[in-house]
Parts: C-alpha cells; sequence; structure tokens
C-alpha cells in the first residue's frame, strides 16, 4: 500500500525533526508495518474490487447483456455505501480514531461523505447507462472510471495526511480527465478532456508545492502531526511566512477543484463539452469531494491559521456568488448554466466553510462543517437529478455533442410533463425554495454563518440566490410557458424524440423523490450531519 | 355551540409556546384542516382524469366551499374578548433548529383567514381560464394552501416557508394563463419579492440566534421570542429593517411598488383577486404579526419613514391611478393608495389605527377582490381594458353598472359601506399621533373619489357606441358571485360590530405590547373592553414604581399597568395611555367607531 509507505516516510521525517540527527535515526529504526484495520476500509475496498472487477474481467469478456456495467457499477457503490453506514455505526459508538499508522481519518465526516459520494455514483452510472445504450462507447471503462474516481473522493475525504490527501486527488482527477474526454466521437467532449487536464495539472502542482511549503513549515504532513506542530511552536508576533506561503498554494489548488471563482474558469467549457453524465459526475462527486479536503485542510489541518485563511474565503465566496450568478444569467446553453449555477453553489458552500473559520479547533466548531457537509449531500443529489433531465433531453436532439441550448427544452411540459415536472423541482430546489432540499441546504449554511455573525456575507449570499433564481425562472419558462418546436413535435411523435429509458428515469425520479422529501422532513439527515464535527486526528 | 367551545383551546399571548397543549385527542385540527384540505385538493385536481374536465372543477369547487366552510365555522367559534392565540396546536417538526409547526389564530389573522377562505371559491367560480382549466385549479388551490398558511403560522421559519412557496403557484398563475406580457409580469413579481425575503431570511436566523442567548435554547417560535427575547435596540432596529423588506416589497410600500401594477394587470382575472384580496395582506399582516409584536422599539423607532412612505403611497397611487388609461391598471394603482392607509394605520401604534387597519385589510380585499373580478367580467365581454374604447355601458348594463356602482362606492369609502368605517378608523387613530401625515393622508380620500368616480363616468355613462351596445347583462352566475361581495359590503358598513369586537381585543394586547417595549407615548383610548391608561414610571409616586414590573428597563421608560381593577389579566387588554403630562387617571377615553 502506497498510503502505508507515505505515512511510514512522513513518520520517519517527523521523528527526524524530533531527534535531530537524520542519520543515525533512519538507520536505527527498521520498517514495521502500521496495523491496518481493514474492516474500517472496507467501503473503500469495495469500491476498488468494484473497480478492478470490471476492468479485468470486463476486458477478457466478450461484451456483457445490456446495463449490466452499469448494474455492476450501481451495485459496487450501494454496497460501498452500506458498508460505510455500518462504519457509521462503528464510529458513534466507539469514537473516531485514525487507521493505517495515522495516514487515514475514521470518522463521521469520513463517512458522510463517502455515503454522498457512493450515492452520487450509483446515480450517475444509471443515468449512464441510458445515455450510453446503444452507442459505440457503451462499455466497462466508464463505469469503471467512475469507481476509481469515487476512490480518490473518499481517500481525499478521509485523507489524515496532506500526502494522502494529494494521492486521492489525483486519482480523482485522473480519472475526471479522462472521463471528460470519454465520448471518443465528439470533438467537444476532446477540449474538454484536454482543458481540464491542462488546467487541473496547473492546480495539482500548486497543490502539490503547497505541500511541500507546509511540510518546510511544520516538519510534517501529518494533520495530527501539524496540528500539534503549530500549537506548541508557533512565534505569534512572527507569521511563519512558508506556513502562510503553503496555504495561499493550498488554497489556489483547492479552488480550482471546487470550482469556485476566480478558478472557475474552466467549468462552463468542461461541463459543456464532457458528456452530460461525467458533468453530473463533476458537478456532485468531483464538488463533494473537493470540499471534503478542503474542510480538511483547512479547518483540520490548520485551524491556528484561521484567521488568515478566513478573510481569503469570504472574498472568494462573494466573488464566486457574485460572478456565478450573474454570468448564469446571460447564458443559452443549459449545461453552461448550470455550470455557472454551480460556480454560485461553490460560493454558498464556502459561506459555509468560512461559517466553520470562524470557530476551527475550538471545542465546540459549531454548525460550519456540519452545513458544508449536508449541503453537499443535498446538492450532489439535485444536480445529478438536473443533469440527468439535460441528459435525457439533450441526447434526443441526434448530434453527438448533444444539444443542450435553451431552445432544446421550449415546451418541455407538454411535450414530456412528468420529466419536466421533475426538472422544476430540481431547479426550484436550487433556487432554494421551500419544500426542497436545496431550501434546507442553504438554511443550514446561511444559519452556520449568522450564527457566528458573518451576516454581510449571509446577506449577499441570498441576494445572490435571487439573481441565480431568475436563470433558473428562464429555464422554467422555456420548459412551461413557450411552445414545442414543430419539428420536436413531429419527432415525438414518430417516436424519435426524446425517451427516457429506464435507468436513467428510475435515477431522476429517486432524485426528485429524495429532494421533495428531505426538503419536508430534514430532521433524520440534520441529527446525521451534526456528529460531523468529531473529527478524528 | 357549547360542544364547539370546548373543542378550543386558548393560548394566552402571555404564556410560552411551551405551555401550549397539543391538543385534547377529541380536539378537531381546524387550522391544519385549513391548509391541509386545499393542498390535497390541488394534488387531486393535479391527478384528476383528463377527459372528465367537469369532475376536475367540481374537485377544485369542493375543496374551496370545504375550506370556505371551515373557515366561517371559525370564526363563529372564535372566543370573543380573547387576545391570544385560539385553536393553537404545536408540534416538533424539526427538534435540531428549533422548528415546530405551530398554526394559531387571532383577531388580526381570523378575519384574513376567513377572507381566504372565501374568495378563492368565488374567484374559481367567477371566471374561467382561456385553456387548460385542470393545472390552472390545481395551483389555484396550491396557492390557497400557501395563503392559509402564512396567516396561521406562529413559527418563523414556517411563516417564511408559507410566504415563499406562495411565489411559485402565483408565478405559473401569472405566467400561464396571464395577458401580454405575462412572462415578464410574473419573473418580476417572483425575483421582486424573492429579494426580499432574502433579507427575510437571514434576519429571522439572526432573530433566533440572538434570541437563544436570553431564552437558553434555539427557537423560531414567534411567541416564545416575542415575549422572551431581549434585543439590544440597535440589533433590534437591524433585524426590523430586515424583515421589513421582505414586507415592503410585499405590501407594497412606494418606492418598492413597481412590481405591482405589471403582476395585477397581467394576471389572469382569479389571479389579481387573489393577489389583490389577500396576497398583499401577507405584508400588512407581517408588519403587524413580526414587525410591531417582535421589535416594537424598532417600529416605534422608524415609524416616520414609515408614515411618511405611506403617505406618499397614498397621494402617489391616487395620482398614478387617475392616469391609467388601462381600467384594470387603474384599480392596480388604487391599491397602492389603500394599503398606504393600512401602513399608515399600523404605524400610529393606537388601537383604533390598527383595529381600523386590519379591518381594512379585509375590506380592500373585498372591494378591490371585487373590482378586479367585474373589470375581468368587461374584459372577458369586450376583449379590451381601455378606458377609451368602453362607455356607455350603463344604458345597456344597468344591474352591472350597479353592482360596479356599489363595490366603487366601497373603494372610495363613502359612508355607509365598509371601505369608510376602515378609513375612518385608521384616521381617526393616526390623527392622535401622526397628526400631520393623517392630514396629507386625508386627502388621499378625496382623490380615491376623483379617479374612481371619474372612470366611472368615461366606462358607464354617455351613449354606448355600437361595440358596447351589445354589451350583455350581468348574467345569473355572475350575480350569484357578486352577491357574497356586496353583502359583505353593506353588512361591514352599516354594522362592523362582530367584526371589531373579534379584532379589538388583540390589538389591544399588541398595542399594549409595544407601549410595553418602547418609549412611545399611546394616547388614552378606549375600547369595548374599558378605558386604559398608563402610568409612566418615572412621574408616578414611589409606590407604583415598585408595581411596575420588569418590563421597566433601559430604553423603555414607561411601565404598563392596568387601571381597572382586573390587574391580573395585564395580559389581555391591557392598556395604556395618558399623555405624559397629565397623569390624572381620565376615563375620558373615546368609544371606538362603531
Amino acid at each position: 500500500m502506497i498510503a502505508e509507505l507515505i505515512s511510514q516516510s512522513s513518520q520517519i521525517g517527523a521523528s527526524v525533526v524530533a531527534q535531530g540527527s537524520p542519520a543515525q535515526g533512519f538507520v536505527a529504526q527498521t520498517f514495521v508495518g502500521p496495523e491496518v484495520n481493514w474492516f474500517a476500509l472496507s467501503p473503500m475496498l469495495a469500491l476498488l474490487a468494484g473497480a478492478l472487477t470490471m476492468m479485468l474481467v470486463g476486458a477478457l469478456t466478450p461484451t456483457w447483456p445490456k446495463g449490466l456495467y452499469a448494474m455492476a457499477a450501481a451495485v459496487t457503490a450501494g454496497t460501498a455505501g452500506a458498508l460505510a453506514m455500518v462504519q457509521w455505526d462503528d464510529i458513534t459508538d466507539n469514537g473516531p480514531t485514525t487507521l493505517v499508522g495515522g495516514a487515514i481519518a475514521f470518522d463521521t465526516f469520513a463517512m458522510f461523505l463517502t455515503i454522498t459520494i457512493c450515492i452520487g455514483v450509483l446515480l450517475v452510472s444509471l443515468l449512464t447507462d441510458s445515455f450510453l445504450r446503444g452507442t459505440p462507447n457503451d462499455g466497462p471503462e466508464i463505469y469503471a472510471l467512475y469507481l476509481v474516481a469515487a476512490i480518490g473522493g473518499v481517500v481525499m475525504a478521509s485523507a489524515n495526511d496532506l500526502i494522502v490527501l494529494f494521492l486521492g486527488l489525483e486519482t480523482l482527477s485522473l480519472a475526471l480527465y479522462v472521463l471528460a474526454a470519454s465520448n471518443r466521437r465528439s470533438i467537444a467532449s476532446a477540449e474538454a478532456g484536454i482543458k481540464y487536464f491542462v488546467l487541473g495539472g496547473f492546480a495539482s502542482a500548486f497543490f502539490l508545492y503547497g505541500i511541500a511549503l507546509l511540510y518546510g513549515a511544520a516538519g510534517t504532513t501529518n494533520i495530527s502531526e501539524m496540528v500539534a506542530t503549530f500549537q506548541s511552536g508557533v512565534d505569534l508576533d512572527n507569521p511563519n511566512a512558508l506556513a502562510l506561503a503553503g496555504l495561499a498554494l493550498l488554497i489556489v489548488g483547492l479552488d480550482f477543484k471546487v470550482a469556485a471563482a476566480p478558478f472557475h474558469v474552466w467549468t462552463p467549457d468542461v461541463y459543456q463539452g464532457a458528456p452530460s453524465p461525467v458533468t453530473a459526475f463533476m458537478a456532485s462527486v468531483a464538488k463533494a469531494a473537493a470540499f471534503a479536503a478542503m474542510l480538511r485542510v483547512l479547518v483540520t489541518a490548520l485551524p491556528f491559521f484561521r484567521d488568515d485563511w478566513r478573510p481569503v474565503i469570504w472574498v472568494l465566496a462573494i466573488l464566486s456568488l457574485v460572478v456565478g450568478s450573474f454570468l448564469a444569467v446571460v447564458q443559452t446553453n443549459v449545461k453552461r448554466m448550470l455550470a455557472y449555477s454551480s460556480v454560485s453553489h461553490a460560493g454558498f458552500l464556502l459561506v459555509g466553510v468560512e461559517a466553520a473559520g470562524h470557530t476551527a479547533g475550538e471545542a465546540l466548531p459549531g454548525d460550519g462543517m456540519p452545513s458544508v457537509a449536508l449541503y453537499l449531500m443535498l446538492y450532489s443529489v439535485l444536480v445529478i437529478g438536473s443533469f440527468g433531465v439535460v441528459t435525457v433531453v439533450s441526447r434526443a436532439s441526434g448530434n453527438v455533442d448533444g444539444d443542450a441550448s435553451l431552445d432544446t427544452f421550449k415546451g418541455l411540459a407538454k411535450r414530456r410533463p412528468l420529466l419536466a415536472l421533475a426538472f422544476t423541482v430540481f431547479l426550484l430546489a436550487q433556487a432554494g425554495v421551500p419544500f426542497t432540499s436545496g431550501f434546507i441546504a442553504k438554511f443550514g449554511v446561511i444559519q452556520a454563518a449568522v450564527e457566528v455573525e458573518s451576516y454581510a456575507i449571509a446577506v449577499i449570499a441570498m441576494v445572490a440566490a435571487v439573481v441565480a433564481a431568475f436563470l433558473y425562472l428562464r429555464i422554467m419558462v422555456s420548459m412551461w410557458l413557450a411552445d414545442p418546436d414543430d419539428g420536436a413535435v413531429e419527432s415525438d411523435a414518430a417516436g424519435t424524440g426524446i425517451s427516457v429509458g429506464l435507468s436513467s428515469g428510475l435515477a431522476i425520479a429517486a432524485a426528485a423523490a429524495f429532494t421533495l422529501f428531505v426538503g419536508v422532513f430534514p430532521g433524520w439527515l440534520l441529527d446525521a450531519a451534526e456528529t460531523v464535527n468529531a473529527i478524528a486526528r | 355551540m357549547g360542544a364547539l367551545t370546548e373543542m378550543t383551546e386558548f393560548t394566552n399571548i402571555g404564556l410560552l409556546a411551551a405551555e401550549d397543549s397539543h391538543g385534547s385527542p377529541i380536539a378537531f385540527p381546524i387550522l391544519t384542516m385549513l391548509i391541509l384540505l386545499p393542498m390535497v385538493g390541488s394534488v387531486a385536481v393535479a391527478i384528476s382524469s383528463k377527459r372528465r374536465p367537469e369532475f376536475t372543477k367540481l374537485i377544485a369547487l369542493m375543496t374551496s366551499v370545504g375550506v370556505a366552510g371551515m373557515s366561517i365555522w371559525l370564526m363563529s367559534s372564535f372566543e370573543m374578548g380573547e387576545a391570544g392565540f385560539q385553536f393553537s396546536s404545536q408540534h416538533t417538526w424539526i427538534e435540531q433548529w428549533g422548528i415546530s409547526y405551530h398554526v394559531g389564530v387571532d383577531g388580526i389573522s381570523l378575519f384574513l383567514v376567513v377572507l381566504t377562505g372565501v374568495l378563492f371559491p368565488l374567484a374559481i367560480v367567477g371566471i374561467d381560464p382561456h385553456h387548460d382549466e385542470k393545472p390552472y385549479l390545481a395551483w389555484l388551490l396550491m396557492l390557497e394552501a400557501g395563503v392559509m398558511g402564512s396567516f396561521l403560522s406562529l413559527d418563523l421559519f414556517l411563516f417564511f416557508i408559507f410566504f415563499e412557496i406562495v411565489l411559485v403557484p402565483m408565478y405559473f398563475l401569472i405566467g400561464g394563463w396571464g395577458y401580454e406580457s405575462r412572462v415578464y409580469a410574473a419573473t418580476k413579481f417572483f425575483l421582486y419579492t424573492m429579494f426580499g425575503s432574502a433579507f427575510m431570511l437571514v434576519g429571522l436566523i439572526a432573530t433566533a440566534m440572538l434570541a437563544r442567548d436570553s431564552i437558553g435554547h434555539l427557537t423560531f417560535d414567534l411567541v416564545e421570542i416575542a415575549e422572551g427575547a431581549d434585543f439590544a435596540a440597535n440589533t433590534g432596529r437591524w433585524l426590523f429593517f430586515a424583515f421589513a423588506v421582505a414586507f415592503a416589497v410585499k405590501v407594497p410600500i412606494f418606492p418598492l411598488h413597481t412590481w405591482l401594477p405589471d403582476a395585477h394587470t397581467q394576471a389572469p382575472t382569479a389571479g389579481s383577486v387573489v393577489l389583490a384580496g389577500v396576497m398583499l395582506k401577507l405584508g400588512t399582516y407581517g408588519f403587524l404579526r413580526f414587525g410591531l409584536y417582535l421589535f416594537p422599539e424598532a417600529a416605534v423607532w422608524s415609524r416616520s419613514l414609515w408614515l411618511t412612505l405611506a403617505v406618499i403611497g397614498i397621494i402617489y397611487g391616487a395620482i398614478a391611478a387617475t392616469m391609467q388609461k388601462d381600467l384594470k391598471r387603474l384599480v392596480a394603482y388604487s391599491s397602492v393608495a389603500h394599503l398606504g392607509f393600512i401602513i399608515l394605520g399600523t404605524f400610529a401604534f393606537t388601537s383604533q389605527a390598527i383595529s381600523g387597519s386590519v379591518l381594512q385589510m379585509v375590506n380592500h380585499g373585498v372591494s378591490t377582490g371585487a373590482l378586479f373580478l367585474m373589470v375581468g367580467m368587461i374584459y372577458e365581454r369586450r376583449k379590451t381594458r381601455q378606458i377609451a374604447e368602453l362607455g356607455g355601458i350603463q344604458k345597456v348594463a344597468p344591474i352591472f353598472a350597479a353592482g360596479f356602482m356599489i363595490v366603487m362606492l366601497s373603494s372610495i369609502g363613502v359612508p355607509g359601506l365598509n371601505g369608510f368605517i376602515g378609513e375612518y378608523l385608521i384616521l381617526l387613530g393616526s390623527f392622535q399621533t401622526a397628526r400631520w401625515w393623517t392630514v396629507v393622508a386625508t386627502s388621499g380620500v378625496i382623490l380615491a373619489a376623483l379617479y374612481l368616480l371619474w372612470a366611472y363616468q368615461r366606462v358607464f355613462h354617455g351613449e354606448p357606441d355600437e361595440d358596447n351596445a351589445k354589451f350583455p347583462e350581468l348574467r345569473a352566475k355572475e350575480a350569484m358571485v357578486l352577491l357574497p361581495f356586496i353583502a359583505a359590503i353593506v353588512f361591514t358598513g352599516v354594522y362592523p360590530k362582530p367584526l371589531l369586537e373579534r379584532i379589538e381585543p388583540s390589538v389591544d394586547a399588541l398595542v399594549a405590547h409595544v407601549a410595553e417595549n418602547s418609549s412611545f407615548d399611546i394616547p388614552e383610548y378606549g375600547t369595548q373592553c374599558g378605558t386604559f391608561t398608563v402610568e409612566h414610571g418615572e412621574e408616578a409616586g414611589a409606590a407604583d414604581d415598585a408595581e411596575t414590573d420588569a418590563a421597566d428597563h433601559g430604553v423603555s421608560d414607561s411601565g404598563c399597568e392596568t387601571h381597572d381593577a382586573d390587574q391580573d389579566e395585564a395580559d389581555h387588554g391591557d392598556g395604556d395611555d395618558g399623555d405624559a403630562d397629565d397623569d390624572s387617571h381620565g376615563d375620558e377615553g373615546e368609544e371606538s367607531g362603531e
């Protein structure tokens, strides 16, 4: 296991600092592998097993019956999610701890995000099934990549060591680069892949350099040790330039991954070019993982510098809210609209991170982290639902890339009323209308911000939400109040129009049901989210 | 009746909500039913068969008539002389955030609930939509549930979600069944209101968070916060303004009113009726229920602003209405003027003025609802709303003209009809505490006569031209719909006592609450509960000082205590007053208008 080696080496690094005589310290140690509680790692291992099975068996066997690839991926994700729930019980009974020699955190935060990611993979696999069915791109690869990316995400969410976090980030990112370019017949998809790859590479470099500088400042990459080092050995009067520079670079890398302004420029292009189910995956799983990493790095590892990074997050949050909302309104392509709206949602999430920043590292950590975790889960589901509808509708246009311009949605209510209704639920939820999960998510974040008296950011976020609501209304107007094109009606009549497909229909219906149910009965999820403050380190 | 009374439960305004009983097992949860029934009806309409349109309409009609019946039953079994919330029920909903499902009705909300209940079936029967009846009816019933919920909620969170959810059905009603520029009007309406709500959401969370310090736990319960929280003056003002923006947009108060003419004019007739009839009242009701009740000090502090804006609204609305060429737009602008009166009364802080405001909310709902309905009938017949294209209708349709005349006179505020009672009470009450504003506002009554009579003259008088000569007379069905409106107009105008005696105790309690928690000198006044005065702690003797309770602190220099013997019941009817210089416990309060 690489993780073990890394953590081992970082332990050595720590001991080097402690003993002050490197050569002696190194020689004196014999390699002792850390104890591994394999069962605690079971969600990760389940995903890994699923990915490997699909890659190996899928490559060696003839084409599986229709839908079986997606089914396998969905079952894997479901199993991993169920295992995470089992671990959840264990954690709530026995308290959080660390695994693999302190490299992996075993806490409810990690499990909450693991479950979120698994739900995301499950729904996206179902969407992809209908999307790829009958095209030459159908095969095990894309599902295997989903699972690999999910492993990366889970590692990011549970990392207790910056190097492990980086490994998770790279696993996720590399899978995403390929996924973005996975529609081999589409130039736009290839363009999206290249763009994402080049810019993502830059971001990773920033991130890695940030880790290096932090290592220089703290002498360790392990989060627990880092916290201890900073708490005991930092001179308050002389700011630690190395640590601050590392912090800045880490923020740049993370903000690129969460698509927060001003590091969002790749988002619309990549979201538009990538195949729609992959876009759904990026907007849900990748975002959740990136925010989980951000919380790990900022709130868990660097609470000591919270007064330094919080103003930065404040500015980034407001930029994201404003840029995302206003630019979303002027788009004409629904995928680009949703891309910008996801930037605006990143702003909302950053409001929660900012709130967490006020009390980071204290005994009573406040509502910041739970609100962000909850937002991630609820947003993931409804954004997958949104892109699910876009997938279904744009695919019907017949061209390779799928046409997701606003005109495609004209009169959708008259063509496919249930689909239009589901999309309306998702859009209203994104706008934060009550009785939907989106409202609960927004309420949680705003409440967390108000609790720590960040009134300005809360008001700006809500006003930005009004601007963003205009965008959702535009799509709804197009669906409900405009008449469909003649061509669309004819193709519907001829049976070549929009076909929802069983599996994507199932995914969309499940997402809509979840969105409405949580909007009315959020209590059980709030209970779960409240526990994520107990971080292992 | 005895059995009915037994079933009701009372919550004294002074008690903490935690002491509310959760309803004895036999209690019929009527308030919950008022919200739930239209919701269920809406779903039933939505899933009903497309091939049986008459069946769909029947479901909608039966549901809304059922709600109307329940609301009237509610009115009749409403305990008079009680200031607190009645029929209340409370259940924990989202425990982690201290949010409960808490509903209740008092004198301030009672008639708005009844108005909502009665207006919807009339709007459904009154005018049929031009197309797609099924979703239209479903949205309308959904809207009813939302409006009911807003009026009945006693939990900030619950109120907010109902307040916010009504936008969705209204948006679709305007956008789907409105006139020429309906999409523009619907979007403008949605965004304007949501903009206001953005501030309110932050404000209400902050209210609950800050109240936690003095209450001890996180709660969004209105009564608990209003009675238990103790905001610093400056904080209270910020919070008040966060709420006030949302309500000011909804009312709408002068500079924020621009969505209203568009939304009213472009909405389908039923939409306009509901919009003007009940939805605007969410704003004025919000000011009373949440603004004054939660932040009395801030409301008093900022009253000059609101009074000024109210008066500007009265004059501006009237002048703008005079200039309109479109009959529906004229009625829309008249709403701006009328709502100005209600705001004026609200911020006068006297019992008469606020009672008048509450009454005027109902009156405006009745008369403007009826006006919109009749303008809709004119449009259905003539396919135009332009005043210039109409004329001489009185000759061909005298009964129609007579109906329009009565409704219009009610809107002007002619004595003997309901509009007069409300406006008179408002002006009477406001004159005592906001003299010059009232003087200017009174001219608004004259302007109302100007624009409405002038419009009537142009539309109904003269010789009908060729198109207008074929104007059909009022049909029996339409007459049936108009009859309840006219009955309400005349009844309230002649005998407002049944309304006022239900409204006043709650209003008195609210006024007392404001006086108790602010430094405002409310002049003595009489109500049906008797005349009350306030003793000022500093001026009263030392013995009195000892008696004045803990409410007397910091910013507030006026302790309240009842003048009457029933000192123990200081909660409900307690009062105020006395001008500051005159310490005599004079009983010479005027009887409120009856």
